[in-house]
């Protein structure tokens, strides 16, 4: 279908059309590059205005080292005389919360939306499977803002007054307050959030499992789920690896929803509290960018959040390239009729 | 009469090969089985859940006049204003938004399905798409930010005495929405072009038109529902997006335009979105009351712009077989 | 296989017996021609024996309002090949696909009339289980993309609970390659891709596949179809060979094929069962001049 072969349209009206033609092939073409200028704008400008923030700390700007907020704090108030700018930053709080929430949503997600996919396909009873397709679209397209002000006004204070107890809190008071905005309830609802998008690839994918392998299976004996589980699943290996990276790509770009109800603070949750690791709050990358917008003009504070977002960036670029080539791959996978 | 068939020699092994009658479902696969429908089952509640609850809470807490009165500051937020500015807003970025990304994506698109030589280029760019449409808001948002203030862009915004560049503004986040929008602008419209079989390109260049007026004059007008479903799904995006407004379009509740020509453009305010936020326990004003009722409003926009996407796909049944 | 016999004392058995004038054909494998009594001379068509597997009664089914099978009663007996008959749409396939109730994946799908399998209703049974016990070759060779191995131990596997070891599996994938006649030809290396193999050696690969599982019956349904003629031949062969273990029921819209392969032919037009007997007699002395018709190559 691609142009390259067709038939090249024919110089029926002779040079000028011809000069018309390329005229629009290159304005057209200029367009189309905009798109990777925007890219490589992007990521050089980001990259530079957060550069000092690297530059002076180093690689230890991913390692651990006291408070995050302070950190910032420290870095807001900094002397306006460019010779004493404060860069100290170790950041590790914030990319081991984006990492942590960003890891077991996924891993929630992945094992939901398969099974809700075969559900859709397969064993849901036509009537439901005609609700559950536009109401699948639905949840996609709520905006996060919404997300987030249930789970805050809903989520949150269930969360504080039913799972929070006095004990708990008392455990890791001298750290960090409880209040029920926490990596659960962030958690939980990206998962949510993110379902959707990977139950559209994954169903679609199954859809497209060709009926002679599902025929072949059930011709010899093999019941429904098994059959699905065996000969579909297994086809569509690379299809749910491309909707994981999708939504990972997806969960890492959500600031407001979880600076609503995660947390709006640097904290490391510690996983040696045991249960109470659930309670306590975290505050990914995006939420931080997001959280202190106001101080984006002012260096070097700028700079730092500019670095945040660079990490941001180059982590979604890759996922989203990779994302991308997986599912072109699978889809030559599934069209050659092996 | 019947007569036993002598059997093979592996019959040995029938045990294996004979399970008899007993049912061909094993412990395992009920289980899985039951996640399914638990998954199933789940995933309905929650949507269920989530509509039915904003609607209540919203019903509960809108009044008409909020929809028509400007945010007031006050002390007793839960009484006064509503939030007539935040709709205008939504509806300005909105417009201004997919007014630039329809030309550009369709443009985009074109090139890639009509044209897409060198084809390097075209994969380049085809990941690139994605790599857009994969980048987080908030990184675009604050892109947006370091471009726009810039003393060249100095005519998007307003500009302070001492010379900074405010930088946001009606019409930058306006620019960024046109991204947010765009990779979907783009997928729409390839589809409904690659849809459009090559017979019909190749009568329209048997009559001697070239590829630019086949283009204009008869592939477009064909896509044109796809071209709409893509539009519509980047102003539902367009309208949900928090990020980019909190960044790029300052914090001012009511709309604030700037001076001169292009005022409004070039002023600030705010959308619904960032309205419903800022009245949430996360922002400074706490009237989660307004903000019910404007998520509600928010809710019924989005959900209407994806009905609205239904109703174009459903009209547009293929008409190429 | 004689052998057997008289070590357990069962009289011999000879082979139904088919009446004069049929073209000699090819042995299967290395079963002594003698099992093939086709040269002897017999005015009888009365069959020796017969042991019946499955027959329907009054069977009909109709998709979405159409009919597609007009109540057609047949009978399938182990020993012999049964061959389908009859231009394209007479309803054959949908036959076919009755018998192991595989036309029920298919939406819109209505059935009357009764199906039994050694004397029991397979509406009283799991259609799962029903098809463990009657399998299906289809059209296109179908191999899962595993290996070879997994492929023909594959319904093995997915039955029950317990997931038998390899161990216990090996004999029964090399006796199911052997009957399907890929043995020698895939013995070297079983974890092969069975896509890699070759349109004839998939489509022996699924009949080793289906005959792994042990079923009574044996459904075909136009197997060689997409194949060249080397292949089809080495297909033939092994149905011929088979027969004895299982019941075949062939589909085949290729006259020649239905010679060669099969005992009994049963003739379809437009969903009725038009004729039905020794393949001998159907095709020499038609009794329907409808059937006299198709042979006569007078539609197709």
């Amino acid at each position: 279908m691609e142009a390259a072969s067709l038939t090249d349209a024919p110089a029926a009206g002779g040079r000028e059309d011809d000069r018309t033609d390329r005229r629009v092939e290159l304005t057209l073409g200029a367009l189309a590059s905009a798109i990777l200028l925007l890219i490589a704008g992007m990521v050089i400008f980001v990259l530079l205005k957060g550069m000092p923030s690297f530059t002076h700390n180093g690689l230890a700007w991913f390692g651990a080292g006291g408070s995050v907020d302070e950190q910032l704090m420290n870095i807001f108030n900094s002397p306006s005389d460019p010779d004493d700018y404060v860069y100290h930053l170790r950041a590790w709080p914030l990319l081991y919360g984006t990492a942590l929430i960003t890891g077991v949503a996924v891993a929630f997600s992945t094992v939901f939306s398969v099974l809700a996919s075969i559900f859709v396909v397969e064993f849901a009873p036509r009537r439901l499977r005609q609700v559950i397709e536009p109401v699948v679209r639905l949840l996609a397209a709520v905006p996060s803002v919404i997300y987030g002000l249930i789970g805050i006004l809903v989520v949150v204070p269930w969360v504080a007054t039913h799972l929070i107890s006095e004990s708990s809190k008392e455990s890791v008071a001298y750290v960090i307050q409880l209040d029920g905005t926490s990596i659960l309830v962030g958690i939980f609802i990206l998962v949510i959030m993110i379902c959707p998008i990977m139950i559209a690839i994954i169903v679609d994918a199954l859809r497209s499992v060709p009926d002679k392998w599902i025929h072949g299976a059930r011709a010899l004996g093999v019941n429904r789920w098994r059959a699905m589980r065996t000969v579909s699943l297994r086809a569509i290996r690379p299809a749910i690896v491309a909707a994981a990276v999708l939504a990972t790509a997806r969960a890492l770009g959500e600031a407001i929803m979880l600076s609503m109800v995660a947390g709006s603070v640097g904290f490391a949750p510690n996983p040696l509290d045991g249960l109470t690791f659930f309670l306590e709050p975290a505050r990914p990358l995006a939420s931080t960018i997001v959280d202190n917008s106001e101080g984006l003009s002012v260096e070097p504070f700028g700079q730092t959040m500019y670095a945040f977002a660079a990490i941001l960036l180059i982590s979604s670029a890759f996922l989203s390239f990779a994302g991308w080539a997986a599912r072109r791959s699978f889809s030559r996978y599934t069209l050659g009729d092996r | 009469m019947k007569v036993r068939v002598p059997g093979r020699p592996g019959d040995r092994l029938a045990s294996l090969r004979r399970t008899g009658p007993a049912s061909a479902w094993s412990v395992g696969d009920r289980i899985g089985l039951g996640l399914a429908w638990i998954a199933g089952i789940s995933l309905c509640v929650v949507a269920a859940t989530i509509v039915g609850y904003m609607a209540w809470k919203g019903l509960q807490f809108l009044h008409l006049e909020m929809l028509t009165t400007s945010p007031e500051a006050s002390m007793d937020q839960s009484q006064s204003g509503g939030f007539f500015d935040p709709i205008i807003g939504t509806l300005l970025l909105t417009v201004i938004g997919i007014a630039i990304a329809i030309p550009v994506g369709v443009g985009i698109a074109v090139w890639l399905t009509e044209y897409g030589r060198p084809a390097g280029l075209a994969r380049a760019v085809e990941s690139g798409i994605e790599i857009v449409a994969g980048t987080p808001s908030v990184v675009l948002a604050i892109f947006g930010l370091l471009v726009f203030q810039q003393t060249f862009m100095g005519l998007f915004s307003f500009t302070a005495e001492g010379g900074a560049v405010f930088g946001r503004s009606f019409i930058t986040a306006g620019v960024m929405m046109s991204v947010v929008a765009l990779p979907m602008v783009i997928g729409s419209t390839r589809e409904a072009l690659n849809a459009i079989p090559r017979h019909v390109r190749e009568a329209s260049y048997a009559l001697g038109k070239d590829r630019a007026s086949t283009i204009r004059r008869v592939l477009l007008p064909s896509a044109r529902s796809g071209i709409a479903t893509g539009a519509t799904l980047g102003m539902g995006r367009i309208a949900g997006d928090t990020a980019i407004v909190v960044i790029l379009l300052g914090a001012s509740m009511t709309i604030t335009p700037e001076g001169g020509f292009l005022g409004l453009f070039r002023g600030t305010g705010s959308t619904l979105t960032s309205y419903v936020y800022n009245n949430s326990p996360a922002g400074e004003g706490n009237a989660p009351e307004k903000a019910y009722a404007a998520a509600f409003v928010l809710l019924l926009v989005v959900l209407f712009l994806n009905f609205v996407v239904g109703l174009i796909s459903k009209r547009s049944e293929p008409k190429w077989s | 296989m004689e052998l057997k016999e008289a070590e357990i004392g069962v009289p011999p058995l000879r082979r139904i017996v088919v009446g004069q004038e049929t073209p000699p054909i090819r042995v299967a494998g290395n079963l002594p021609p003698e099992l093939f009594d086709r040269e002897a001379p017999a005015h009888d068509d009365t069959p020796i024996w017969v042991e019946e597997s499955m027959r329907t009664e009054d069977l009909s089914i109709a998709y979405g309002g159409k009919v597609a099978v007009n109540q057609v009663s047949l009978e399938v007996n182990a020993g012999e090949v049964l061959a389908l008959i009859g231009p394209s749409g007479c309803g054959k396939t949908t036959l076919l696909r009755s018998l192991n109730r595989l036309v029920e994946l298919t939406p819109a799908a209505r059935r009357t009339g009764r199906i039994l399998l050694d004397d029991q209703d397979v509406d009283e049974f799991d259609a799962t289980h029903l098809r463990s016990r009657v399998g299906m070759l289809f059209q296109q060779p179908n191999p899962f993309p595993m290996s070879i191995f997994d492929n023909v131990a594959y319904g093995l596997r997915e039955r029950g609970s317990k997931r038998p070891r390899r161990k216990e599996l090996e004999p029964i994938v090399v006796d199911a390659l052997e009957r399907a006649g890929l043995w020698d030809e895939v013995s070297s290396n079983l974890s092969h891709p069975a896509l890699a193999l070759s349109g004839g050696q998939q489509q022996r690969l699924c009949i080793a596949r289906a005959l792994a599982v042990s079923p009574e019956v044996l459904l075909l349904d136009e197997p060689c179809s997409a194949l060249d003629p080397i292949s089809t031949a080495t297909i033939e062969e092994t149905i011929v060979g088979l027969r004895d273990e299982v019941a075949i029921v062939i589909v085949t819209h290729n006259m020649q094929q239905a010679q060669r392969v099969a005992d009994r032919v049963a003739f379809m037009y437009l969903g009725d069962m038009v004729e039905c007997g020794p393949a001998s007699r159907v095709f020499n002395a038609p009794q329907a001049e409808r059937t006299a018709e198709y042979i006569g190559g007078g539609f197709g």
